[in-house]
C-alpha cells in the first residue's frame, strides 16, 4: 500500500499535480481551499502494535477513529485528547491531521501532545520515519508533532504511534446556573486548584463540569464544588465533543476563537465556551476583521470554522512568520505536490 | 582526532575577532562582551566536561535588542553562534565553537509577569526552572517538568533539550508546558510562536522550536503553563530480588490503569553507590528497588497508593516501604536524585546515558548492557525514569587512565545502538547536542536526516546556530560507517569534530 501511494506521489509530482490527503473526509467542510486530486487513505488501515503496558499504540492512518477507540476500550485506555468525530468514517490519520482536540483538551492535552512518532512520505515519496514508539525522544527536529494539525499539507501520514492513558476510573458531571461573567471566572479559579476536573462547558446559562479519576477523589471534588448532578451524563459530553449541540448543529456560521482562558464575555454573539475559557465557539455572521480583533486583543487567534468566506476568515500570520512558514513549505514541499491553502490562504 | 572533511560546512567568518568584538560591542555594554582567554575559560564546557572548546567571544545580553543585535551581528559577519543557558546539559549542546561566538542567556534572568488566574507566568530564558516554582508557589501553582539538575537550569534550556524530568510520564515534557515563545531568528527577527490560548494559528513551529539545541532559534522570552500544586504526594518504596521482576512490576502498574506520578527504578550498583553519599535508607540487598509516587487530594493518594501496593506485592516485591511524611518521601528521593553526584564520588569520571527503550525490552536491554560492562571491563550502575522507559546508565571510568575514555565512549555507542535495536531512541531527554551526533547515524537514514537540513535551512540557511550538533551531515554518516567497518581502529569521540 504504501509503494502505491508512493507511486501516487511521485506521479502526482512529475506531472505537476496536487494531491488532497483525505481520510474519511469528515473534514472537508474545513479549511480555505481544497485543492488537487483526492488521495484516499481509508484502504491503508489496521492496527500495527498496540500493548496496553506500554501505552502506546502504532496504527496506520486510514483506520476507523471508531476501530482505534473501541480497541483502546477494551483494554480500559482511551485518546485522553478526544478527537472529535464527525462522521462514522473519521480515521485515526485525518483526527491527527485535522489536530482537532476534544473537551478535554484543556486538563490532558491535544492531539499533538499525544503524538509520538509518525511515518510519513514526503513529496518525493520516501518513505520516512520521525519519533518513535516510546515516551521520550529528542532525537532529532520534533516532525511528528510539527504534522500535527498541518492538514496534509506537508506530507501524507501512513503511520501513527500514539500515547495512551488508562480511562478514569469514576467519572461524574455537575451544573451550575450562572452568567457568563461568573462562569469564566469559576472555571479558571477551579482549574488553578487539585480538583480531578476533566472538562467544562458554558451554553445557555448552564455550566457544565466534568469530573475524572480515582473514585475518593471525585467524590471529595462533588461535596467541595456543590452544584446539580444532571441525570444524562455522557450524552452531553459526547454531543459536545462530535459537535451535535444544537448550537453546533444550526448554525450557518462558525467562529472559532482560541483566546487567553481568563478574558471576559466577548459580547459577539450566540456562543459556547470550552477549555476552562480558553475555547470560545461564536455562531453569528461576523465582520472577520473584527473578530480577528477582538481574538488578537485577547491573547489568541479566530478562525471561520464552518461556513462563509473562508479565506477571509482566516486570521493573518505576522509577516516574519507567515514567511518561516512559505520557507518551510517549500522546504519539504518545493513543488507544491500535497496542495496548499488548506489551512492558510497563503502557504 | 577529528578529520578535516568532518567539519560542518560553516562559511568562512568573514572578519577577525578583534573586529568581531568591535561590531558586538556597538550594540553590547562592555562588560557583556568577554574575549580575554581567562574570561573564556569558564565558558569552555557545559555539563558534558569531558568535550572543551574555548569560543571567540562570549556574549551575554541584558535584553531582547542586544540579543538581536548579537545574532544580526554573528549573521552578517558569518560566524557560528552557539546559544548557552545555565551550561547544566549533559550532551554537550553548549559547547562552544572555536569560531564562534557563545551567546550565554545567564544575565536575562527576570519573571517577567504571573497570572495566577490563567495559570501562565512570562519569564526570560536565563530564570532557573525551580525559580518559576518558587515564585508561583504562593498561588498554589507550580512549573511540573522538573529535570534533576531544576535547581541550576534554565528554561531556555529546557525549552532547547526538550526537558523532562521525574515526572513527565503524568504531566509532559517541556513541550507540553508551554504556550508561547519569542524566538529570535538568525538574522535577528523577532517571531511570536504559540499564543496566550491553548493552541495558534498556522502550522505548530512551537513544536519545532521546542527540542531544536539551539540550531534554529534563540529565545528570549517564554509563557509556561502552571499547574495547581497537588495536596499530597506519597511514595512507594519497593525491592525485587531480579531485575526483571521490577520491569514486570513497572507494566503491572501500568497495566493496571495507574499513571504514578514519578515511577524510578535504580540497580543494585546505583544503589550502593547512593547509600555512601546520602543515607536514603534503601535495602542494599535488593537486586533492584522502585520508587513508585501518587499525587492529588489526600482521597486519591489513599487510594492510589493501595492499589499500587498490592500491585507491587503481587508483581514479587520483597519489601514495601511507605513514605510516612513528607520528611520520609523527600529522604526516599534523595538517593535518586544524588544518583549522578554519588556515582561521581566513586569514579573520577562517568558518562550518563540516556536511552528510552519500550518498557517490554528492559530485561533485554539490562541484560545487554551487564554483557558489554563485562566486555569493555568498565561498571555501570542504572537509574531509570522506568515509567517511560528512559535508561540513564552511568558508564564509570577514570580519564586519567590511558584509553579509558575511549573505551567508555564505545561502551556508552554500544548502549544507545542496542536501545534503537529494540524499537527505542538515543535520547529520551538529554539531547543529541555533540555526544551523540554520530548515533543519529543510526537511528535515522540519509532521507531523515536530510528532512531535517531541510527544516534547518529554512530558519538558517548559512547554518550558523550551533553548527556541528544535534543533526549529522550526511558526509558524516558516510564517514562513520566507513569508520565502522574499521572497527577498533577508529578514533571517534575526540576534539575537535565540527
Amino acid at each position: 500500500m504504501i509503494e502505491a501511494f508512493a507511486d501516487t506521489i511521485r506521479r502526482a509530482a512529475a506531472d505537476g499535480k496536487t494531491l488532497r490527503i483525505r481520510g474519511g473526509g469528515s473534514k472537508d467542510f474545513y479549511g480555505v481551499a481544497l485543492e488537487g486530486d483526492v488521495l484516499d487513505t481509508g484502504s491503508h488501515a489496521g492496527i500495527v502494535d498496540y500493548d496496553p503496558s506500554e501505552l502506546v499504540i502504532t496504527v496506520r492512518s486510514g483506520t476507523p477513529l471508531t476501530e482505534v477507540e473501541s480497541k483502546l476500550a477494551e483494554c480500559g485506555q482511551m485518546l485522553a485528547f478526544e478527537p472529535p468525530h464527525f462522521g462514522a468514517g473519521s480515521t485515526i490519520g485525518g483526527a491527527v491531521a485535522s489536530g482537532f482536540s476534544g473537551p478535554r483538551r484543556a486538563a490532558a492535552g491535544s492531539a499533538r501532545d499525544f503524538v509520538l512518532g509518525a511515518r510519513v512520505l514526503d513529496a518525493t515519496g520516501r518513505d520516512l520515519s520521525f519519533g518513535g514508539q516510546v515516551m521520550k525522544n529528542v532525537a532529532g527536529y520534533d516532525l511528528s508533532r510539527f504534522i500535527a494539525g498541518s492538514f496534509g499539507t506537508l506530507a501524507l501520514i501512513t503511520e501513527l504511534s500514539l500515547k495512551v492513558l488508562p480511562r478514569p476510573v469514576a467519572e461524574a458531571t455537575l451544573c451550575f446556573e450562572m452568567d457568563e461573567t461568573q462562569a469564566i471566572d469559576a472555571m479558571n479559579r477551579w482549574a488553578g486548584q487539585p480538583l480531578p476536573l476533566s472538562a467544562t462547558c458554558f451554553v445557555d446559562g448552564i455550566l457544565w463540569v466534568r469530573l475524572s479519576g480515582a473514585q475518593a477523589a471525585v467524590d471529595a471534588a462533588l461535596q467541595k464544588l456543590g452544584g446539580e448532578q444532571p441525570p444524562e451524563r455522557t450524552a452531553f459530553w459526547t454531543s459536545l465533543r462530535n459537535q451535535s449541540l444544537p448550537i453546533f448543529a444550526t448554525a450557518s456560521t462558525l467562529w472559532r476563537l482560541s483566546i487567553r482562558s481568563t478574558v471576559g464575555p466577548l459580547d459577539l454573539g450566540p456562543q459556547l465556551i470550552e477549555w476552562n475559557g480558553a475555547l470560545r465557539w461564536i455562531a453569528a455572521d461576523l465582520d472577520p476583521e473584527s473578530v480577528h480583533r477582538a481574538a488578537q486583543t485577547a491573547g489568541g487567534h479566530a478562525t471561520l470554522y464552518r461556513g462563509g468566506a473562508k479565506a477571509a476568515g482566516i486570521q493573518r500570520l505576522a509577516p516574519p512568520v507567515l514567511a518561516l512558514h512559505q520557507r518551510l513549505k517549500r522546504a519539504l514541499d518545493p513543488q507544491g505536490v500535497f496542495g496548499r491553502h488548506r489551512i492558510h490562504p497563503e502557504f | 582526532m577529528g578529520k578535516p572533511e568532518l567539519l560542518d560546512p560553516t562559511p568562512d567568518a568573514l572578519v577577525d575577532r578583534d573586529e568581531l568584538v568591535r561590531r558586538l560591542l556597538a550594540g553590547l555594554p562592555r562588560h557583556c562582551v568577554l574575549a580575554s582567554r581567562e574570561e573564556l575559560k569558564p565558558y569552555e564546557c557545559d555539563g558534558l566536561a569531558a568535550y572543551r572548546e574555548v569560543p571567540l567571544a562570549v556574549a551575554l545580553p541584558e535584553n531582547e535588542a542586544q540579543v538581536r543585535h548579537v545574532l544580526r551581528t554573528c549573521n552578517d559577519a558569518r560566524v557560528p553562534v552557539v546559544a548557552r543557558g545555565a551550561g547544566t546539559g549533559l550532551s554537550g549542546g553548549a559547547l562552544p565553537h572555536p569560531r564562534g561566538v557563545t551567546l550565554g542567556l545567564s544575565k536575562m534572568k527576570s519573571i517577567v509577569s504571573i497570572d495566577p488566574l490563567a495559570r501562565t507566568a512570562i519569564v526570560q530564558p536565563g530564570v532557573r526552572n525551580l525559580a518559576i516554582s518558587e515564585a508561583v508557589a504562593q498561588y498554589g501553582l507550580y512549573y511540573a517538568p522538573d529535570p534533576s539538575s531544576q535547581i541550576a537550569c534554565s528554561i531556555g534550556g529546557n525549552i532547547a533539550e526538550n526537558s523532562g524530568g521525574v515526572h513527565c510520564l503524568k504531566y509532559g515534557l517541556t513541550v507540553h508546558n508551554v504556550l508561547k515563545l519569542r524566538f529570535i531568528t538568525i538574522d535577528g527577527e523577532a517571531l511570536e510562536l504559540g499564543g496566550e490560548g491553548l493552541d495558534a494559528a498556522g502550522l505548530d513551529l512551537m513544536a519545532l522550536a521546542i527540542g531544536s539545541e539551539g540550531l534554529l532559534g534563540v529565545v528570549t522570552e517564554i509563557t509556561v503553563k502552571l499547574l495547581p500544586k497537588p495536596q499530597l504526594a506519597r511514595v512507594v518504596l519497593a525491592a525485587f530480588d531480579s531485575l526483571e521482576k521490577a520491569g514486570e512490576a513497572v507494566a503491572n502498574v501500568i497495566a493496571a490503569g495507574i499513571i504514578p506520578a514519578g515511577l524510578e527504578m535504580m540497580d543494585k550498583l546505583a544503589t550502593g553507590a547512593v547509600e555512601q553519599f546520602v543515607r536514603a535508607g534503601y535495602p542494599l540487598d535488593a537486586e533492584a528497588i522502585l520508587l513508585c509516587e501518587s499525587d492529588g487530594t489526600p482521597e486519591e493518594v489513599a487510594e492510589e497508593i493501595e492499589r499500587m501496593s498490592e500491585v507491587l506485592r503481587s508483581s514479587g516485591a520483597t519489601e514495601i516501604r511507605l513514605s510516612k511524611d513528607e520528611a520520609e518521601r523527600l529522604k526516599f528521593w534523595s538517593g535518586r536524585k544524588s544518583a549522578f553526584p554519588a556515582v561521581g564520588r566513586l569514579m573520577p569520571d562517568y558518562f550518563c546515558m540516556d536511552g528510552t527503550i519500550p518498557k517490554r525490552q528492559l530485561g533485554k536491554v539490562l541484560r545487554g548492557i551487564e554483557a558489554l560492562s563485562k566486555e569493555f571491563g568498565l561498571q555501570c550502575p542504572n537509574v531509570f525514569h522506568a515509567g517511560d522507559g528512559n535508561l540513564h546508565p552511568l558508564i564509570m571510568f577514570d580519564a586519567n587512565v590511558p584509553g579509558q575514555q575511549d573505551i567508555a565512549v564505545r561502551f556508552g555507542a554500544k548502549i544507545l545502538e542496542l536501545c534503537v535495536e529494540v524499537g527505542g531512541t538515543i535520547t529520551g531527554e538529554h539531547g543529541v547536542g555533540i555526544e551523540k551526533i554520530d548515533q543519529m547515524c543510526v537511528q535515522f537514514r540519509p532521507a531523515e536526516l536530510e528532512t531535517f537540513h531541510a527544516v534547518k535551512s529554512a530558519f538558517d540557511p548559512m547554518r550558523l546556530l550551533n553548527p556541528g550538533k544535534a543533526v549529522p551531515t550526511l558526509q558524516r554518516c558516510a564517514e562513520m560507517g566507513s569508520m565502522h567497518v574499521h572497527r577498533g581502529q577508529e578514533k571517534f569521540a575526540h576534539l575537535p569534530r565540527f
